[in-house]
Parts: structure tokens; sequence; C-alpha cells
């Protein structure tokens, strides 16, 4: 399954990104399309978090993004979460000392003007999705569990109604029982619609759920395709340890 | 190792100081006789806030600690030898000495409470001690309450008695040019190196041996000594105090001048007191007269003068002049002449058991960061320590190199438990260490640099290195700060200012830096994260040659093809815990690290 | 002491303590969502003051002039920003919005003065005066600022006071003011006497201390604004841009602090540079509360206003060593309590 040639949701040409004057992007170049999950998969210090904070703003970049048609340079973080582009950090950067209702009432924000009727719609529908967020809604988050954190933090993004949700190793530090569950919930999401930029060290997991991947290496896109194929590309386990290939 | 023929451009430049000193005495000599008397008079005040302010540099713009308060301690000298020369009749040749003891031991009992302030309550400490002060000068009865002291003796010198500001130009112009070599000379040495690395970070400075507190505690008592003699100064002169000049808003202009002037430089100091009292008189003669009503308008100047230089030139009016100067500094050439190699630790056989880490333990919280992890490793050993992110490597490294302590478990070091240990104490028995993310002093070169890693292996005073007297040992130091640069081999750059490198040669200071402590094992986070290809290639010959000489090394790194083909072990971990431990080989077969790096569902 | 005096001494601790908490509130929200320790707080005191003296005075207050020159540079900024993204149909509004305002009021000002006495109507008008400076300044100095350390931020901050000093010093001149009080009445107790000044101060106090807390309570905007105090990034990642939280940030303080000039202007006498100590004590209290606990800052600031008058009382000449000397101790146990080892990076 190549992406399409009509125009993609999001699409990023050439995208290079330097800390100081290091770089750590080399010229990342992927497109994803509508109602699609697509991950980056690659292991530690690939530059996979690099990737999403250049694409939502939060660092300086060099190359072309263009989201929903439109180039990206020059806007802010800000203007970019208005325009349906939606970041759940590997850090999950939420409100640890307010309720579990009032950081996902913030997460509707940049929507303030919308209808009450319609915000609580769309929190009632989170709680559908997070049962657990609702028995706890007037606890601090800070007070969460990690699986419960990782949740609210997907449930204030929905509350932005991202198009494109992209998601930082939603899997990192989670017992396995919790890991399954949350990639159940991203498949949920697909089925409603909802884009879905996926990051993971978890290999075997994210390309189980996505349409197609990229495998980042040292800030380069170093394999790419249907993620069927790539689960059983050798060259993914030689990525991630070294020469393994050899020993084998 | 032979370093004889290290001749390397530099960018300071000897000939420059050949004539500067000469010129500077002749222009303290002169300019008295072509000034008129009023200009001579602003040049004397210049001075004195010169000194209150150098002594700011030092310990805001140099070492990090920002105090409002420097004019208390220009009024308590100012005050106490008014106090005793009026009433008591004493010589200011007495209460000069003994202002500035009472000065010191004033600061240095503010630095057992105010040192101890971390971040932004520092300065808003200084802030409330001096506007303390200033009450307590002008509602003392014996200080003359606010009215002040009048009839203060003048000084004699040489039979002379001080009258004319001319007199006073010598003096205090004196004073500034002696102030200005100390501390220049203080700076380039090895306290000076120590006090320059406090900005760095407390972690970056201990891991060097550096004892921050200590420097800390120095700085702070020296800047009150230089407001303690400007104060005895400006009594004696002006011949009457009263609070008026030691208030908070006094405090707060000496902060002004060296943020104007450049807070990291010694000149800035010169330049900013210069440039604030100029414009003050300036401003007070003609604002004034532009808003037909006369007050305290300068405020307004100077309130806006410091915004647009914080907003257009953060570093001080001293450094955009220099970009500007038409005479650049030629470069000079600098050698770095042999000297006797310092002490060195005792070595152990390879093979000897060296670190042995058991059941250690740390727990942040509720959460535990490492589960009872258990490892060894013998001189002469490099092992890798690997697992996913969050796996708990960092705090590992941290609970060996002491920036953490244990929760429980036991960390021995050559047999000798170090899990309770204070950094500098472990660094002292052989652990070296390299950070993360690269902490170095980028503005002080590569050689000045690795030369902090050698602090703790000698012993040089701060009053030997104003004096001058600690140029053997300094030769010695930076003789084996330059023999670890060429080990490393970064011998082309070692002059160069540390933060003009490339990320991956920054990383190689970082490690001839730990060299420089002389280590026996030495800790490496991440050595190669952000290296480009070759720039690993260099650093593994570095870390072979290393292990040829006898060095153990427990290193960080996630770039895989770089460990696999360094390491002679491998420790994995994940959730804090030990997962496998083996030759690479093992370990890239092993199932339980292909799941957990790989992951997987089911 | 006699049972009447320390009545009296307690009555006018809590009046002023409750001053203080004000500011003190405001202190500890501007910094948690700006790092900015807002020196300047207690010049809007003074501001608030000075300005509602002017206009009872039937003069037209020279903080307009103030409010028409920052509005003017921050109305040229933002042109010169909106040319430069490429957003040139933008500029008219901005430049309406920041300049036609202070003109606008100027002219309601020329209007409405001659034609009421009303201390309402005056309080009102100072409040529009004096609480847009808040935002403008922070527009102009600290939102450039805004990720430089807190030392530069705290200089700025200085720097941003000593102009509003002089400035006050240029528009209103050296002499101390009073404004007309509320009302004269005075309450009999028992044998207590209660001013009903004091009485207004506590009320009004009370009313805005329960109106801010409402704010960050129920209020989007104000849920934003401590989002924003709480985590940065998070606060950004939905939306909430910190420029506007920084300027929301500074308009309450403005407005707190011009509150506490209008409530503080008939009982003290207050000078062009009286801001700088009021706004510390209130800052003492700030520090009592760690600059991050609303409560704890709440009672801090109390507590000064009690010390202060005790101290007042024992030792007139010594009140602000006293009330400042108490900040140290204060500081070390705040220092003692974050500090942790390695948590200082």
């Amino acid at each position: 399954m190549k992406p399409t040639t009509r125009s993609p949701l999001l699409a990023v040409d050439d995208l290079h990104v330097a800390y100081g004057k290091v770089e750590a992007l080399h010229g990342v170049s992927l497109r994803i399309d509508a109602g699609r999950i697509v991950s980056v998969i690659g292991p530690n210090g690939a530059g996979k978090t690099t990737l999403l904070s250049a694409l939502m703003g939060l660092l300086p970049a060099r190359g072309e993004v263009h989201f929903r048609g439109e180039a990206q340079a020059r806007i802010a973080v800000e203007q970019r979460v208005g325009q349906g582009l939606c970041l759940v950090p590997e850090s999950r950067e939420l409100w640890s000392e307010m309720s579990v209702e009032d950081n996902l009432r913030l997460g509707a924000f940049h929507r303030s003007r919308a209808r009450a009727a319609e915000l609580r719609a769309d929190l009632d529908e989170v709680y559908a999705l997070f049962p657990r967020l609702r028995e706890r809604l007037r606890q601090a988050a800070g007070t969460l569990s990690g699986g419960e954190r990782q949740m609210l933090a997907l449930g204030r993004a929905l509350m932005g109604r991202p198009q494109l949700l992209m998601l930082d190793e939603p899997s990192l530090g989670l017992a396995p029982k919790i890991v399954r569950e949350i990639f159940h919930i991203i498949a949920t999401l697909r089925s409603r619609g909802v884009s879905i930029l996926l990051v993971e060290q978890n290999a075997r997991a994210a390309l189980q759920v996505s349409d197609y991947g990229y495998v980042l290496e040292t800030g380069r896109v170093v394999l790419e395709g249907d993620s069927r194929v790539l689960a059983n590309d050798p060259r993914i386990v030689e990525s991630y340890l070294g020469l393994a290939k050899k020993a084998a | 190792m032979k370093v004889e023929t290290l001749v390397v451009p530099a960018a300071t430049a000897p000939a420059r100081r050949r004539w500067g000193l000469p010129l500077a005495l002749l222009l303290i000599a002169v300019l008295p006789l072509l000034l008129p008397q009023f200009q001579v008079t602003l040049f004397n005040y210049i001075g004195l806030s010169s000194l209150v302010c150098m002594g700011l540099v030092l310990l805001t713009g140099i070492g990090g600690l920002t105090s409002f308060g420097q004019a208390a301690f220009v009024g308590i000298a100012a005050y106490l030898s008014a106090w005793l020369g009026t009433a008591y009749g004493v010589s200011p040749w007495l209460t000069l000495p003994l202002a500035l003891i009472v000065t010191a031991l004033t600061a240095w009992s503010g630095s057992l409470l105010t040192l101890r302030l971390s971040g932004h309550y520092l300065p808003l400490g200084t802030l409330a001690w001096g506007i303390s002060v200033y009450y307590l000068f002008g509602n003392l009865e014996f200080l003359g309450g606010h009215g002040g002291l009048s009839g203060i003796p003048s000084l004699e010198l040489f039979g002379f008695e001080l009258r004319e500001p001319s007199s006073w130009f010598w003096l205090i112009w004196s004073i500034v040019l002696l102030s200005v070599l100390a501390i220049r000379h203080l700076l380039d040495s090895r306290p000076g190196r120590a006090i320059r690395a406090l900005k760095g970070g407390v972690v970056m400075a201990e891991s060097c041996g550096v004892d921050t507190r200590h420097y800390k505690t120095a700085i702070f008592i020296l800047a009150a000594l230089l407001a303690a003699l400007s104060g005895w100064l400006y009594a004696h002169m002006q011949r009457f105090v009263n609070p008026t000049p030691f208030g908070i808003h006094a405090g707060i202009e000496y902060l002004f001048m060296i943020v104007v002037g450049g807070a990291g430089y010694v000149w800035g100091a010169l330049l900013g007191a210069a440039l604030i009292t100029l414009l003050k008189t300036q401003l007070q003669d003609w604002l004034p007269l532009l808003f037909g009503q006369s007050g305290n308008f300068e405020g307004i100047v100077f309130g806006v003068l410091i915004i647009v230089v914080l907003l257009c030139a953060r570093d001080g009016l001293w450094p955009a002049l220099c970009r500007w100067w038409p005479w650049r500094r030629a470069a000079g050439i600098t050698v770095v002449p042999p000297a006797e190699p310092l002490p060195l630790q005792p070595k152990p056989a390879r093979g000897e058991p060296l670190l042995d880490v058991a059941a250690a333990r740390k727990e942040f919280g509720g959460l535990v960061a490492v589960r009872d992890m258990d490892f060894r490793i013998a001189a002469g050993e490099i092992v890798g320590l690997l697992g996913p992110n969050g796996a708990g490597k960092s705090t590992m490294f941290n609970l060996i190199s002491g920036v953490l302590d244990a929760t429980s478990g036991e960390i021995r070091f050559r047999g000798e438990r170090i899990d309770q240990l204070p950094s500098r104490e472990i660094l002292a028995r052989g652990i070296g260490r390299t950070f993360q993310h690269v902490r170095l002093i980028p503005e002080m070169s590569v050689l000045e640099n690795v030369a902090i890693g050698a602090h703790s292996r000698l012993q040089v005073g701060i009053g030997a290195a104003m004096l001058r007297l600690d140029r053997e040992a300094e030769a010695r130091l930076r003789h084996e700060a330059a023999r670890q640069i060429e080990r490393v081999g970064l011998a082309e750059d070692m002059h160069r200012p540390a933060g003009s490198l490339s990320l991956g040669q920054q990383r190689i200071v970082e490690i001839a830096r730990a060299l420089a402590t002389d280590p026996l094992l030495l800790l490496l986070d991440e050595p190669a994260a952000g290296l480009r290809h070759l720039e690993k290639q260099a650093l593994a010959e570095v870390l072979d040659r290393l292990r040829g000489e006898g060095m153990s090394v427990l290193i960080v790194e996630h770039d895989m093809d770089f460990v696999m083909n360094l390491v002679d072990r491998l420790v994995v971990m994940e959730f804090g815990q030990k997962l496998a431990e083996g030759l690479p080989l093992e370990i890239q077969n092993n199932p339980a690290v292909l799941e957990a790096y790989l992951g997987g569902v089911e | 002491m006699t049972f009447d005096i320390a009545i009296l001494l307690t009555q006018d601790g809590l009046t002023n303590g409750a001053l203080y908490a004000l500011l003190a509130l405001a202190l500890v929200l501007v910094f948690a969502v700006t790092r900015v320790i807002f020196i300047p707080q207690g010049d809007f005191v003074v501001l608030g003051a000075l300005t509602l003296a002017s206009l009872q005075a039937g003069h037209l207050p020279p903080t307009l002039y103030l409010l028409l020159a920052l509005g003017g540079a921050v109305g040229l900024i933002d042109a010169v920003a909106c040319l430069r993204s490429g957003r040139a149909h933008a500029v008219g509004r901005v430049l309406l919005i920041e300049l036609g305002y202070p003109l606008a009021l100027w002219a309601l000002c020329h209007w409405l003065l001659p034609l009421s006495q009303s201390l309402w109507l005056h309080a009102l008008l100072t409040l529009a005066i004096v609480v847009p400076l808040g935002p403008s300044l922070y527009r102009l100095v600290f939102q450039p600022l805004a990720q430089s350390s807190v030392l530069v931020l705290l200089i700025a901050a200085i720097a941003v006071h000593f102009a509003l000093v002089g400035l006050n010093l240029l528009g209103f001149g050296p002499e101390g003011v009073r404004t007309a009080a509320f009302s004269d009445a005075v309450f009999e107790i028992g044998s207590m006497f209660i001013a009903s000044q004091n009485l207004w101060i506590v009320l009004v106090s009370a009313v805005l201390i329960v109106a801010l807390y409402l704010f960050f309570e129920r209020a989007l905007y104000g849920k934003a604004l401590l989002a924003t105090a709480f985590n940065r990034t998070g606060a950004r990642l939905v939306g909430i841009s910190p420029d506007l939280a920084g300027r929301l940030s500074f308009a309450v303080a403005a407005l707190v602090g011009t509150v506490a000039g209008i409530l503080m202007g008939p009982i003290t006498t207050l000078y062009y540079d009286s801001g700088f100590l009021i706004g510390l004590k209130g800052f003492v209290g700030a520090i009592v509360g760690g600059l991050a606990s609303y409560p704890l800052a709440a009672g801090g600031a109390l507590l000064v206003g009690l010390l202060e008058s005790g101290s007042a009382f024992y030792a007139s000449a010594f009140k602000e060593v006293i009330v400042f000397t108490l900040i140290i101790p204060v500081l070390l146990w705040r220092s003692l309590k974050s500090h942790d080892r390695g948590s200082e990076e």
C-alpha cells in the first residue's frame, strides 16, 4: 500500500533539525494520508522525539512541512494546535496539581468558543473511551498511575478534536498489560477517523497497529514500507541491536 | 609523554601586557595634572564605584551569585571608620584593618545564611539585608541618625595630608589598578578556574573536585572586602557620611553598573562604573532643566537604559566594545612549558576487582528507579551499560558518581564503601566522569577547562594566586592539562574557547577533563551521542588506547555499532533491574534483550 | 500595653496585612506564570492612589500620558511584527486598539470630570487608566525577555521600578498625597472604635481574594493561567500562548495593585516612591509561601502587617529593620525546604 498521490494530510520534505551546531535530523521526508496510522520506529537517540517536536513547532527546523496543504514554517505552536495538529509528548506534560477534569477541559482551550453542550459531549466521549478517568475526575492528575496518566494525556489531546494526533512513545515505562490496552485504544481511534503519527521504540507493537512505517536511525530514514512487510524485515533487528546480523 | 614541543597559536598576546601596565601608571600619574579639579573628583568617584563593581563582577558576573547588598558593606566600613575616627580619634590607618576584619566577619556570617539560599532567594535575601542595614544606619543614635557623622579625619600618607582631589586620585586609582591586577591574576589560576566553574553548575564543579561552598564563601568575602575598601576611602575623602549612599538604591545601582558595563568582565566593572557615574552627573544637570523642576529623574533614564541593554546587549557593553575595537589582538604564540608532573594515584593491577555494585536500589518517592542492581568492573575493562529509555541507566550512573545517594544496597570501590560519600570524595578515590549533556565552560579555553579537572591534585590559595606566587604550581597544572589534551588527540585546539569546538570534540574535552582528575575508572554518559561517523571512530580509538594504558571504563551508550565493537562486557537494564549480562555476542542473541528492545504485544 | 492599644494595633495590622495579602497573591501569580519577581507591584499601588487623587482634585491625571506612550510603543512593535509576518491587514486594528483606547479614555475623563465628583466614578476611571499599563509593560519589557533567567528578569523588573518611580515624580511631583476617605464613619463596639475605612479595606480585599479564587477555580482563562504556571509546555500544547498568559497575569497584578492603592490612599500618605517598600512587604508574605502557595502567602502577608504595627509601637524607628530582617530566616527556611541534592540543575 503506497501512499496515494492526492494531497496528504501531512507532508514533510527534507526536514533538518539542529541543536546548536549539532544536526539531529538530516533531511527526513515522510507523508501521512488522512485516516491512517503511520509509525516511526527506531532505536534510542535516532531522533524520533526531535522529529515530533519540530513538527509541532517546539524546535526550529529547516525544510518543508505542509499540514492540510498549508506551509507550517513561522507558525507558532499555539496556532498549529488551532489548525488541528496535536502532540502527546513522551513526558505527557500534564498538570499534576489540577484535577483530571480540568486537564481534559483545558485540552479544548483553543475551542473555547465552542458551545458548552458540544464540549460536554466530547468530555463524555472521552470518558466512554477511558472509563477509568471518569472514576477519577476529581482527583489531581499527579496522583494517577502511569497508565492512567497516559490515558489522560490521550484524552486531553482528543478534547482538542485533532486532525492529526502525534503520539510520542505512548508505551514508554508502562507494564505490558497496560501497553496492550493503550495500543487497543489507538486502533479504536483510527476506526473513528483520527489520523495518527505514532513514534515508538516498541517496534513490533507499533507495526502491528499501523498501516505504514518508517525506520529512523541516527537522524535519517533508513527503511520505509508497508507495516506488515516491515515487521518481518531482519534489518530492523540490526538497526536496534547493532551487528546482530553477523552474529546470527 | 613529553609536551615541550607544544607550540600553538593563542588568543592571548603577551606583547600587549608589556606596554599596558606602564601606560596605566602613566595615565594615573598625569591625568590629575591635566584635568580640571571637578573632573578629577568625578574620576575619584568612578574609582570608588569601580572597586565595589569589581567585587560584584567576581561575585555575580563570574561566580553567578547575585547581590543587591554590596552598598551595605561599603556603608559598614565607612561608618565604622567614621565613628571610630570622630568619637575616639582613632587613626584611619588603624581603622582600615579593623574595617576590613569586621566586614569580612559580617560577610562570612552572612554567607553562612545567604549562601544556603538557592536560586532567586539569594538576591532577595541581599535585597532585604540592604534595606535593613540602611534603616539601621539611619536610626542608631551614635551614628548620627539620618543626619550622619561629619568631621571625619582625612588621610595622611608619608606625612602629607591628602587634601587635593588629585592626591586622592593617585591613591584611589593606584588601589583600583592593584585590585584589577590581583583579580585578573586570581582569575587566571587554580582557584580562579574553580570560581569560573561555579557557573557551570555545582554538579560539574564538584565532579572535578571543586569545593563549591568554599569558593562561594570566598568570593562573597572578597567582594565585601573590595566594597569595604571603597567605603573606607569614601569616608575619609568625603569626611562626612550619612545613610543615603549606602541604601538599597545604591546597591541596585552597583548592579546596574556591571550589567551595563559587562558583568562577566573585570574591565566591564570599570566601564560600567564610569558610564553610570558620568551619565548620572550629566542627567542631574540637564534633566531638571528639561522637565522644568528639580528631582531625581535619572531613574527614568537608568531604568530604560538597563532594559535596552538587556534586550540588545545581554552581556554588557564591554564585550560589544571589544568586538568593534579596530585593533584586534594579534594572535600570539603560547607554549605550555614542561613542568614537574603531578602526583599520581597508585594504579591497580590489570584484572584486580575495582567496582562492586551489590543490590543497589534507588527510590524516588514511590517509584523504584534502580531495583537491586548487581555488577562488577575489574581494572582494565570496558563495560557497557545498556537499556531502553527510562531503564534507570542514568540513575545508576549518578549513584556510582555520588550525585545521588542510594536508598539501600552497597557500592564499593577497591573494597571501600562509597555509596554514601559526596561526589568530591568519590572523585578523590579515582572515579572520573563525563556528562550526557556536555558541561564545559564555553568561554574558557580547552586547556583551562581540562585544568579544572586537575583541581584537587595541587593546593593553591586565593591569596597566593592574587600575588602571583603560584606560577610553579600553575605551570604544573597547565602542563598536566596539556598532557591529557594531547593524550586524547586535541592538541591542535588547546587554546581555542571550548564553546567553539564541535560537539564531538567537546565530548572528548570532557574525557580529557575527567582524565586530568587522575581516575582509575571513567564513567562515560553517552559519549557518542550526536557525533558524526568519523568523530565516533576517533572516540573509539581514544577509548581503546586508554584501555591499553590500563584504564577501566563504564559506558552508557545507545549507538550499538559503537558499543558492540568497543566493550569487553555488557550489562543490560530494564525497569531498573538487570536483565542480562555477558559478552556482546551473547547479548545480541539474548531473547529477553531482543524483547526489551523491540518490544512486542502478545 | 493596654487592651485598647492591643486592639488598635491589631486592627491596624490586619488592615495593612489584608492589603499586603492582596499584593502577595498577585506576586505569586506573576512569578508562577512568568518567573518575573515583580518589584514594580508596589509602584502600581502608588500609581492607583496618585491617579485617584489627581482625579479627585479635578485634574487630568498624568498617568494618561504614560498610557498613551506605552500604548504607542506597543502599537509600533506589534505593527512591525504584523508587517514582518505578512499580516499587513492587521496593522490598522493593532494601532486602533493601542492608541484608540488611551485617546478615548482621555476624552472620557475630559468630559466626565467636571460633571461628577463621585468616588465610584473616579475609582473606575483610575482602574481604566492604570490597569492596562500592566499588560503593556509585559509586552514591551518582559515578553522579549521571556526565555531569560529569573535573575535577568529580576534586574529588568527593578529597572522598570526605577523608571516608574522617576515618572511618578515627574508626573505627580514630590508631595505626599492622601485621597478622600470612602466614609468617615467610626463604629463603636463595646470599648472598641473601628474606622469604617479599615472595614472597607478588609471587606474589599476579601471580596477581591474570593473573586480571584473563583476566577482560577471556574473561569477557563483563570485555569489557563494556572496551567501555564504549572506546566508551560503542557499549556502550549493545548494552544495556550505563554505571551497571552503573561499579559493576563500582569493585568491581574496591575488590577490588584491599583485596587490596593485606591484602598490605601485614604489611610496612608503616599509619595511617588512609596511603592518599593509596600511591594516588598507584600513580597515578604509571598516568600513565606515560597512564591508558590497562595494561602501561605496571604497568611504571611497578614503576619507582616501585624508585625509591622507591633514593631511600630515598640520600636518605631526600627520598624523596617525588623520587617526586612524577618525575611532572611524565612528565605532560609524556604530554601532548605526546596533544596535537594542534585535538584539544582
